[in-house]
């Protein structure tokens, strides 16, 4: 027998500030692929793991929206890099959290890889398409760009466990915000994989925090919490959502509520600019002078 | 109230009655047990204070902090935000209890008075070539009288760490009660010691007893300067070393960490090591005083959390 190896099992654990603490609470729970088969442990987030990703999310947020949009673009494109050499590992778990074969698997790891350089290719884009100068009536050079609302918090879908929680996250990031994700509550395993990506890809700690663990637990203080400016409400049912959406309320934070989502089609841009505030500024131009505009 | 002075009869009086007699005091004190002091500061840290415990132990924490600026860039309008702060610290909550005081450099003090004028808030004052204390006494002397003279109600003062290092022990005696003399009756005198500059605990038991013979009505971890400033252990030391004083002269010397607490669990463990070590009569912003300028805002932000149930943002407080 003394070739028997002892296997070594994988410590899922969060990611906060770009580090991989453990749970607070010091909490786990099990985690099971579709037939009820243990795969893990994975950690059991406390609201204080969530006060501590906003204060992370926060602090990153300075650096990450003041990169240019070029930089983001070519950051997140490393990303889609790293995923692509970790391509095996994701689809070993997107087989296991989702019960897909093999090559349905494959297929959702290549088509959540592209997704991500989708996203990628517009950080330099969305500006031209929904920002721009404003025709009007005075002498006023006036301009419209958008800018990222501040710190997202994000309830990834609960079903789509890597292509949905990329097709949440991406956009939320492409455009200059932090994001605290809450991983899907039954298959939260690829999205603390991808947290492992993120970590050797560039991407500023604190600009993606990931949580795993009870959704309606984690989302309850992320949505009544004053620093955070925005709440995807993707991963939340009809009876929860509502609940959110009243909590976020108290300092008007943004709410996407959740919608159907096919996932696998090409999204459009949606995703960003619900995250995006416009800003307008007037610049006098001088006067018009008898010739016409001065510019 | 215990007199704040040893009386002729005072067995201690005599201990600096020459250089070598201090000497012989100061390193007839017990040495520190550098492990075990750590290892009791780090146990009484882990203590958990929650719901009213905690709203209590916040309060009490606002109502010790020196709210402190001593930038070079300070300015007056800086100064007087700071003393709004101090009376108020959070507007949208009345119930919120005002600092201990202001800590500013000298020439800040009339303004500072103007801005706290009516509140009970306190105006301290650094002095004595702070941070270094590399000035001639004469020159030390008069920062300080120029504090007390324009309305300083404490004067935060440091002592001499080269002469301390080097072994003069009665040239550092003979400063503080210098200084002590030229604060009067209408200042309370801090000294600070910059523990992170004396190398080791016995060095900062040490510097304790000195500064509490020599007449301090504070004993002061740090300037907020250098690297190393208060740690639960040097806090811990100095604790002990207010209550072994009391117990053999009767007189009460309050304790002030400063430097590097910034968030309202850190604060929170120093209570910890108040109550446990020298007892409630130091649970008072009489006797124990937190040096500190971004903590206020977290203690702030904790309150918050506590009244409404959710967690609150820098949004939500005072830039400063």
């Amino acid at each position: 027998m003394s070739d028997a190896r002892l296997s070594v099992f994988k410590t899922y654990k969060l990611y906060v500030g770009g580090k991989f603490p453990r749970s607070e609470s010091g909490r786990v729970y099990e985690v099971t692929d579709s037939k009820g088969k243990w795969l893990a442990n994975a950690p059991l987030s406390s609201r204080k793991d969530a006060r501590d990703a906003v204060v992370a999310a926060r602090k990153a947020f300075g650096g990450w929206s003041g990169a240019t949009a070029y930089n983001r673009g070519q950051v997140l494109y490393r990303v889609a890099e790293m995923l692509e050499g970790r391509r095996d590992q994701f689809v070993r778990e997107v087989a296991d959290a989702e019960g897909l074969s093999k090559s349905k698997a494959a297929a959702v790891v290549d088509a959540t890889i592209d997704r991500w350089v989708w996203y990628a290719g517009w950080t330099d884009k969305i500006a031209q398409v929904v920002g721009g100068g404003n025709p009007v009536a005075g002498p006023f050079f006036n301009l419209s760009s958008p800018e990222p609302t501040g710190v997202v918090a994000v309830l990834a879908p609960q079903e789509s466990s890597f292509l949905g929680l990329v097709s949440v996250l991406a956009p939320v990031i492409a455009t200059g915000n932090t994001a605290v994700v809450v991983a899907s509550e039954n298959a939260p395993l690829p999205a603390l994989s991808l947290a492992e990506v993120l970590a050797t890809s560039d991407v500023p700690g604190g600009v993606v925090n990931v949580l795993s663990g009870r959704t309606a637990e984690i989302a309850a203080p992320l949505a009544a919490h004053q620093d955070v400016n925005a709440i995807d409400l993707a991963g939340a049912d009809e009876v929860l959502a509502k609940e959110l959406e009243i909590a976020a309320a108290d300092n008007l934070k943004r709410v996407l509520r959740p919608q159907p989502v096919d996932y696998t089609q090409t999204p459009g841009t949606d995703r960003m600019t619900a995250f995006l505030e416009t800003k307008t500024v007037w610049h006098p131009t001088g006067s018009l002078g008898a010739s016409g505009s001065s510019y | 109230m215990p007199s704040s002075a040893l009386t002729a009869a005072h067995p201690l009086k005599d201990v600096a009655a020459s250089d070598s007699a201090l000497r012989r005091f100061l390193h007839g004190l017990p040495g520190v047990d550098a492990v075990g002091l750590e290892g009791r500061a780090a146990s009484l840290g882990t203590r958990s204070i929650k719901t009213t415990a905690k709203a209590y132990a916040i309060d009490l924490a606002i109502s010790m902090v020196d709210l402190t600026t001593l930038e070079g860039a300070d300015t007056p309008g800086k100064v007087r935000a700071l003393g709004a702060k101090a009376v108020k610290p959070d507007p949208t909550d009345r119930t919120t209890p005002s600092t201990a005081a202001v800590c500013v450099y000298p020439d800040m003090v009339s303004v500072a008075k103007e801005a706290v004028a009516g509140s009970g808030v306190k105006v301290a004052s650094v002095a004595t070539a702070f941070p270094a204390g590399r000035a001639a006494l004469d020159v030390k002397l008069a920062d300080v009288r120029d504090a007390v003279a324009a309305g300083a109600d404490e004067i935060d003062m440091v002592i001499d760490r080269g002469a301390f290092l080097s072994g003069r022990y009665l040239k550092v005696y003979d400063e503080i009660t210098a200084v002590k003399e030229a604060c009067g009756t209408s200042a309370r005198l801090k000294v600070i010691f910059e523990t992170g500059e004396l190398s080791t605990y016995d060095n900062i038991r040490r510097a304790s007893w000195l500064g509490m013979l020599a007449g301090a009505d504070f004993i002061k971890t740090s300037t907020g300067k250098v690297a190393v400033n208060a740690t639960p252990a040097n806090t811990l030391l100095m604790l002990e070393a207010v209550r072994d004083f009391r117990a053999q002269t009767g007189i009460q010397v309050g304790v002030k960490p400063a430097g590097g607490i910034r968030t309202s669990k850190d604060a929170i463990k120093f209570l910890v090591l108040v109550n446990e070590t020298a007892g409630e009569d130091w649970l008072d912003s009489h006797w124990f005083r937190f040096g500190a300028s971004s903590l206020l805002n977290d203690l702030l932000m904790q309150r918050q959390k506590l009244a409404t149930g959710r967690y609150s943002g820098p949004d939500y407080v005072t830039v400063d």
